[in-house]
């Protein structure tokens, strides 16, 4: 059923949108466990989550919103279990969880949903684990546009199909009007770490290899630049990514990694400290080295923002064995979504614990840990 | 969007570094006299890059390092009422009080809102007519035009709800009074490139011919920074004193003449007092009679909010020229940014953050290629 031939522009095209019609926006009781919570489940989270796109209903059918069917072969959410049961991989779990407040919702380059997928999705491939389930809770303040809502959830959907997780768990709790800045979303995530790999600070060594997936500070002015309606003459898209993939296609080739890190709040300012402070060894890194995109050095440089502070969602710092650095570079430059990988420094023994830059012009500076967002609410 | 790689490029700042190093005979001493400036210098590592030939002195010219203690203290008192949405750059918000600052104000349930143009402050109070909208209008001649036509568009609206809290600064008498000081060590001077673009330059000439030092207009990039100094220093070896134009893509001798206009009609020129500095005769803007009704000061009646600096901050000191960050006893250890005794180690552009941000280490390092 289509939403066509109906008044209301706000659900137009939604898979089943008679029972909400009703309340075009989010009411107390969708978050009640009644009838409207069911039609939510049903009619707006079931068809956006589905592992395949356009097989809406898969598992639940004609069959209502009726719990709990064993050996039902559709989609694990749509089981609508008290919780997901999953095969027991090979290898070790990965487990993470990250909360998504990020102000305004929908932004170049990406929404809200897409970030509360690939953040977790993030976070688990950066401990070289192949995500694959992820969880998600929603909290709605009344008064929330059910279309909105839809349009997360479908770019939820979406963004978790590109990365391969399936969303196999969900809740939703509705707050008072003012209670809540429209929707809040955390998603938690699971992946599965092969046995014999092990990434971290503490492999870190003096003479490793720093390296950047890609070009930096995309996301951060991305979000300034609708937030606060800055024009900066050229679009600045969110990198907003998965990066399982061009992961996986570093240890797929045997490079050396030492350890992997997202720089999203605090940017690679904040990820070079953080692994020179657990690592106990230093870092130098040659500025203009650093991919910094054009559009985004000239926003920054006119709101006096550092582009090496400024948040990503799509791209990665690694550490590399010194003598696998050129490879990694030629591995990630095989990725459409790390083409543009760059060395940028090396570990060294001196001053440890921090982070030293080679400027522009031939000098040196401490890069130091940001010391409170540059950007409040970004992700 | 150009104007950026161009003007950090390694080979020329190597050429303008050589150039620099082949004319000094001896090292001379050169402020300048803006925060972003500072910002570029300390930043890129120009003064380390030069430290045998030219000991840069960095001047006044951050307008929240300025803003005297009970300015900051009348805002908090403003901001805390609840029924005024308070307006302010972002790197006020941070700035701490006596007691307190906006941050903490905001998050107690204040009204405090970062805009990025006094002109966002105007649409606010035209949006909501029960709220009393208050904007921070700090700075130097830079901010003062966007001050002057939001208070402008406030009157020609009508609106009854808005109002500003000023403390604008000037230049020039800043220049003035450094120069005239006793103890003045400084050779030469770096003049703010953005304020000229507003002003043009005139204001200079006097100061040039009265105190036999050069002035150069000057820009904020690197390569901006290195020929302004360039500049300064043959002028120096030469035995020249001499205002000159370093900036000239932004800068004409004429300056704005609308933005001028718009100021002179809303403002009107005041003594005022600098942060760690004192007061200066004629250095700062207070609203003219015909617009004194959006003056938030009267409005709100924090006139006589006072209040004393930390006797351990030197600030004065630093904003003058007289002592490097590094030689205040505080700097680095009572004194942070997380815990700032004073205003030059909260702003981005103040001389202390400056330093603690890209100078801790002990030894320089050398990074190798």
């Amino acid at each position: 059923m289509s939403g066509d031939g109906d008044g209301s522009p706000d659900v137009a095209g939604w898979t089943c949108p008679l029972p909400l019609r009703d309340h075009p926006t989010v009411v107390a009781g969708h978050g009640g466990g009644g009838r409207l919570t069911a039609d939510l489940v049903r009619h707006l989270f079931l068809p956006a989550f589905a592992p395949v796109a356009g097989e809406a209903d898969r598992g639940v059918g004609d069959r209502g919103d009726e719990r709990g069917h064993d050996g039902d072969e559709g989609a694990v959410l749509a089981r609508l279990a008290d919780a997901a049961v999953l095969p027991a991989p090979d290898g070790r779990l990965a487990f993470t969880t990250d909360a998504y407040v990020v102000r305004p919702r929908v932004f170049p380059g990406g929404t809200l949903g897409d970030l509360a997928v690939n953040g977790t999705v993030n976070d688990l491939a950066m401990v070289g684990a192949v995500p694959r389930h992820l969880s998600a809770g929603f909290v709605l303040e009344e008064g929330l546009a059910l279309a909105e809502l839809d349009a997360v959830a479908r770019a939820m959907g979406a963004a978790a199909r590109r990365a391969g997780v399936e969303l196999v768990a969900g809740d939703t709790k509705v707050v008072g009007a003012g209670q809540a800045d429209g929707l809040f979303v955390t998603t938690a995530g699971v992946g599965v770490v092969p046995d014999g790999l092990d990434l971290g600070p503490h492999r870190i060594r003096p003479g490793d290899a720093v390296l950047v997936s890609g070009p930096i500070g995309r996301h951060g002015i991305a979000v300034l630049s609708v937030r606060e309606g800055l024009e900066f003459g050229v679009e600045v898209r969110s990198d907003c990514a998965p990066l399982t993939r061009p992961v996986q296609a570093l240890l797929a080739a045997g490079v050396d990694v030492h350890m992997l890190r997202d720089p999203t709040r605090g940017g690679v300012a904040a990820t070079l400290n953080e692994l020179a402070g657990a690592s106990r060894l230093g870092v130098e890194v040659t500025e203009r080295d650093v991919p910094v995109p054009e559009p985004v050095r000239a926003a920054c440089g006119f709101l006096g923002l550092d582009p090496l502070e400024v948040a990503n969602e799509g791209c990665f710092v690694a550490v590399i064995g010194r003598d696998d650095a050129d490879r990694a570079v030629e591995v990630l430059r095989g990725d459409e979504l790390t083409a543009e990988a760059a060395l940028i420094g090396e570990v060294v023994q001196e001053h440890p614990g921090l982070v030293v830059g080679r400027t522009g012009i031939g000098a040196t500076r401490v890069i130091d840990l940001p010391l409170a967002e540059q950007l409040p609410r970004i992700c | 969007m150009r104007y950026l790689d161009e003007f950090g490029d390694p080979v020329a700042a190597e050429r303008l570094l050589a150039d620099i190093r082949a004319t000094a005979t001896q090292r001379w001493s050169v402020m300048e006299v803006c925060g972003g400036q500072t910002h570029t210098i300390v930043r890129n590592g120009i003064d380390q890059l030069l430290d045998g030939q030219v000991r840069l002195v960095h001047g006044p010219g951050c307008p929240v390092c300025v803003t005297p203690l009970e300015t900051i203290d009348r805002a908090l008192a403003i901001a805390a009422r609840p029924e005024v949405v308070f307006c302010s750059f972002g790197d006020m918000l941070r700035v701490p009080g006596t007691a307190d600052d906006l941050v903490r104000i905001k998050a107690r349930g204040g009204d405090v809102r970062v805009v990025y143009s006094p002109l966002d402050a105007v649409e606010l109070a035209k949006r909501h007519p029960d709220r009393e909208v208050v904007f921070l209008a700090i700075g130097f001649e830079t901010t003062a035009p966007a001050n002057a036509m939001a208070v402008r568009l406030a009157a020609q609206a009508g609106l009854d709800n808005f109002s500003v809290l000023v403390s604008q600064v000037l230049v020039p008498p800043a220049i003035e009074a450094i120069a005239a000081s006793p103890g003045a060590t400084v050779q030469g001077f770096l003049a703010a490139g953005h304020v000229c673009t507003v002003m043009g330059m005139a204001q200079y000439v006097p100061l040039v011919e009265r105190f036999g030092m050069p002035i150069v207009v000057t820009g904020f990039e690197p390569l901006d920074v290195l020929e302004g100094i360039r500049r300064v220093v043959r002028q120096l070896e030469q035995g020249r004193a001499e205002l000159d134009n370093a900036y000239p893509r932004a800068v004409s001798f004429a300056g704005n003449p609308a933005a001028q206009a718009a100021v002179a009609e809303v403002f009107e020129v005041c003594d005022r007092p600098w942060r760690g500095i004192g007061t200066i005769p004629s250095s700062g803007l207070r609203l003219a009679p015909a617009y004194a009704r959006f003056d938030a000061e009267g409005r709100f009646d924090v006139g006589d909010i006072t209040t004393e600096e930390s006797p351990r901050c030197r600030s004065g000191e630093v904003l003058q020229g007289r002592i490097s960050p590094l030689e205040c006893e505080a700097f680095g250890t009572a004194c942070t940014p997380a815990t700032p005794l004073g205003a030059p180690m909260v702003s981005a552009e103040g001389a202390c953050a400056a330093y603690h941000r890209f100078r801790r280490l002990d030894v320089p390092v050398t990074v190798r290629s």
